[in-house]
């Protein structure tokens, strides 16, 4: 079973993303703990395609998709922003973060403690990125 | 939605927020705390009864001022935290480097130790 969402690249839309992931894990009986990490998972991914990819540029969007397969769920983004693979960053160290007094890097940090797999690729002038979660 | 209320009981500044804080309203946060460092407070509480949901951007805001509270030998004290929004703090391991209490009085309290 799946369900899709397109979006414009405006942080305004984070709490439209979120919504949607939260009423499809619902009806899914995710527990509300665990879904409160997924949505979180999936609002960090967005605002990062939305400010870092997209320059916050309404006019490009972002197809998301959530596919809930019996052991697993999966939330895809795709969008023709700058590319960015997750899983080559190295998110700062939490002393790095305070003694530099950023408040960037611990979102990525989230998306990795909370899913269990995380995949990038670029097909044709796509980037996309999966977020999977398994269940046992 | 979010909305962020200011409010003082003796000589400690309250921020209570409510709602939501992502990527885009953060900001509101920042600019809370920011005017009470402005203001000259050295005690403040930051009521979190109400608030539902925060991603890195708002945790980031409290973060990124923990090291000009501690220059400024500012205290900073967390109540009301619910059990989701708890979860995601300690994902990051953020209950060791903030005070986070669980009541209103518990964080009055807290400067008179």
């Amino acid at each position: 079973m799946s369900s899709n969402l397109i979006i414009g690249c405006s942080k305004d839309e984070l709490v439209k993303i979120r919504q949607f992931t939260s009423d499809a894990l619902e009806d899914q009986k995710v527990p509300d703990l665990q879904a409160h990490k997924l949505v979180l998972a999936v609002d960090e991914v967005c605002a990062n395609l939305i400010i870092h990819a997209n320059n916050c540029n309404p006019e490009n969007q972002i197809e998301f998709d959530i596919q809930f397969n019996p052991k697993q769920i999966v939330f895809t983004f795709k969008d023709k922003g700058v590319g960015f693979d997750i899983n080559q960053y190295e998110s700062p160290s939490m002393e790095e973060i305070v003694s530099t007094r950023r408040q960037g890097g611990l979102g990525l940090m989230l998306v990795k403690r909370i899913m269990d797999k995380i995949e990038f690729s670029t097909e044709k002038n796509h980037n996309i990125c999966r977020l999977i979660k398994t269940y046992p | 939605m979010t909305e962020i209320n200011t409010d003082r009981k003796e000589d400690i500044h309250f921020i209570s927020v409510n709602g939501e804080i992502d990527a885009g309203s953060s900001i509101f946060l920042d600019n809370a705390l920011k005017e009470a460092v402005e203001n000259n407070e050295k005690k403040i509480v930051v009521d979190l009864t109400n608030l539902n949901y925060i991603s890195s951007a708002g945790l980031g805001v409290f973060i990124s001022h923990l090291d000009e509270f501690e220059t400024n030998k500012i205290k900073l004290v967390l109540f009301g935290i619910n059990e989701s929004v708890k979860e995601v703090f300690s994902i990051l391991g953020l209950e060791k480097l903030l005070t986070i209490v669980n009541s209103e009085k518990e964080a009055i309290d807290s400067f008179n130790e």
